[in-house]
């Protein structure tokens, strides 16, 4: 598995035990995603868009086949290697926005950094940088409780991005959220990947942000059923 | 650092739950600290009583004499050497002759020792002056408070005594209990009488023999003196020093109690907080942690709850002890015969190595007790956290 790409996986399948029987979760999936993009996993609930993510996010592995992310073979990293990978180059985005509940939104965002051992100095400008990313710098200093659906999903965009990754894994990022502050989320990741260039990979099936993707995978029961790109987003506004 | 942080930030964020549980296992330490301090206190204070009271700087013995032993008693005097002699000569030393022998209070016969002491002297710190004192009684005695108590005397009244010659006649005398003594000391006052040691000598037959001789605190022993056995202080004191440690053992129980109950309530947060905060631990798996560091996070967190304890009991703590220290623990009423020498209040004695060694136990005892239920996180996968659901 070489090439340029971002993210490759072959044949991979993903099974699950339940009771006496196995679950499939994912069927021979085969896909390639570059760098740069802003694509999605699309389809019903239990058709592996999280399994699939949680794969590429180096979270998960497969029961056979292989998954290459950022040249690394996710199959074969230890524990230790996953977190590495993890730390310096995956963000994460979730459906319930994880932000740390003891810590301020600034510190939220400042935790991969410290993390990365980065320098004080350095880290207070990269945090400055991503609040304002997510036009929330003036509230650096609220806790997740003070904070609405919205504003948490921003301070958690500006978390995933502030390290500045290659790839950020977004698992339905909006399906908390209302019409409006999807839109804002997305305006504004939308904005990161063509500023930034960071791929964005979603796991979703809300139609807000399926109008926003350049390319669209639909699962089905583990396997690909579709795979569209468009040249420019799918139906922006829907 | 960032872990510390971070655990510092969430066992803070817990809020009451934490401080409660800081508080159980501050009680526990603060409880024995105070109870060490308490044993230890009685330890020194019964070791200084016997020592000013009983056992001087050490004592030589007859060669036969065996405290334990009466029958050893018809054999165990002797003339005193030269050296120790002199000693007694000097007020640096004082000799004692212990008899056989019963008493006949209001028509009862007790057996019990009769013991001759120097009216004058003054290496142990007790009333033999009163032996001295009252010239109109022929043969004054004095006796213990318990022992008065016990066979019912008052001072004043005059008892018979009765003795066996070395040649094995019986003898009698009327005595008169010149004085009734209140000491700590126990061993000085159950089943004894105390008589001048020229008359005891006189009526045992016995002239210038003694069984044992008390050396004043700091005079160095004579060398070996054939017939007699030198005994020093921690021979002494090894009786009363297995009986405190005797003691002892039942405060460590007290303390394994206390700080099991502290445990159970870290142990009892601990395996709430993972349940609990499953999706925060699949988070921080995403941001970058491994497992070992969510691990660490976790039994770092409980372990500060043996911090907050520490610093919790320092705050009431300190004070309390030390106003326990300065104002000594009144002994209940009954303690006196448990068979040590303890004064009507007991004063704590808190060295800063009792204090570091309950501490460090506290300390190593919630970290055991806090990795214990992190085991579960090493089974805990990622996906299922981030789920809220344990694997």
């Amino acid at each position: 598995m070489t090439g340029n790409h971002l993210i490759r996986t072959e044949n991979l399948v993903k099974t699950y035990p339940m009771g006496l029987s196995q679950i499939t979760a994912l069927n021979n999936v085969s896909l390639v995603f570059g760098a740069g993009e802003f694509s999605g996993l699309v389809g019903p609930s239990g058709s592996g868009k999280t399994t699939l993510l949680n794969i590429i996010g180096s979270l998960d592995s497969p029961t056979s086949g292989g998954a290459e992310v950022l040249g690394r073979r996710i199959e074969k990293l230890s524990h230790r290697e996953a977190a590495e990978l993890r730390n310096h180059s995956i963000g994460f985005i979730f459906q319930t926005f994880n932000l740390l509940p003891v810590y301020t939104a600034y510190e939220n965002v400042e935790f991969p950094l410290l993390l990365l051992k980065t320098p004080a100095g350095q880290r207070k400008k990269m945090v400055m940088e991503a609040l304002e990313w997510v036009g929330l710098a003036d509230r650096g200093r609220s806790r997740p409780s003070q904070l609405s659906g919205g504003e948490s999903q921003r301070i958690a965009i500006a978390r995933a991005m502030v390290k500045r990754p290659p790839l950020l894994l977004a698992d339905e990022p909006t399906a908390n959220l209302d019409a409006e502050n999807s839109h804002h989320i997305l305006q504004t990741m939308e904005k990161l990947n063509r500023e930034l260039g960071t791929s964005f990979l979603f796991a979703t099936h809300d139609e807000k942000v399926i109008g926003y993707l350049r390319r669209k995978i639909t699962l089905v029961d583990g396997r690909v059923a579709k795979d569209e790109t468009f040249p420019s987003p799918a139906g922006k506004g829907v | 650092m960032t872990i510390l942080r971070l655990a510092l930030r969430n066992i803070i964020g817990t809020g009451i739950r934490a401080w409660l549980n800081a508080l159980i296992i501050s009680i526990g330490l603060v409880a024995a600290t105070w109870n060490q301090g308490l044993v230890s206190g009685m330890d020194e204070q019964a070791a200084q009583a016997s020592q000013a009271i009983e056992y001087g700087g050490g004592q030589f013995w007859h060669e036969r004499y065996d405290p334990y032993d009466p029958l050893t008693l018809e054999d165990a005097h002797a003339p005193l050497p030269p050296a120790l002699q002199e000693l007694v000569d000097n007020k640096k030393a004082t000799a004692i002759l212990v008899v056989q022998g019963s008493i006949y209070p209001h028509g009862r016969m007790r057996s019990l020792l009769l013991k001759g002491i120097d009216p004058g002297q003054g290496i142990l710190n007790f009333a033999t002056a009163s032996l001295a004192d009252n010239a109109a009684a022929e043969l004054p005695i004095l006796i213990g408070e318990r022992m008065a108590r016990a066979i019912g005397l008052t001072s004043g009244e005059v008892i018979t005594l009765r003795w066996r010659e070395p040649r094995g006649a019986f003898n009698a005398q009327d005595a008169t209990v010149t004085h009734i003594m209140k000491t700590t000391v126990s061993t000085i006052d159950n089943n004894q009488v105390w008589l001048p040691l020229a008359k005891l000598q006189a009526m045992a037959r016995l002239p210038g023999q003694a069984t044992l001789v008390v050396l004043a605190p700091g005079t160095p022993p004579p060398g070996s003196l054939p017939g007699w056995i030198f005994r020093d202080s921690d021979y002494l004191m090894r009786d009363l020093r297995e009986l405190v440690k005797t003691k002892s053992y039942g405060r460590v129980v007290f303390l394994i109690i206390f700080l099991s109950l502290g445990m159970l309530a870290i142990f009892d947060t601990q395996v709430l907080a993972i349940f609990r905060r499953r999706r925060e631990i699949g988070t921080l798996v995403a941001l970058g942690f491994t497992r070992g560091q969510v691990i660490r996070l976790f039994t770092l967190e409980g372990a500060l709850h043996g911090v907050l304890a520490v610093i919790l009991g320092a705050l009431y703590g300190l004070p309390l002890l030390w106003l326990q220290a300065r104002a000594g623990f009144a002994v209940p009423a009954g303690t006196e015969d448990m068979g040590i020498s303890i004064g009507e209040r007991i004063y704590p004695v808190y060295s800063a190595g009792l204090t570091f060694s309950i501490i460090l136990i506290a300390m190593v005892v919630t970290t055991i007790v806090s990795i214990m239920p992190t085991r579960r996180i090493a089974r805990l996968k990622p996906t299922d956290a981030l789920r809220g659901r344990m694997s």
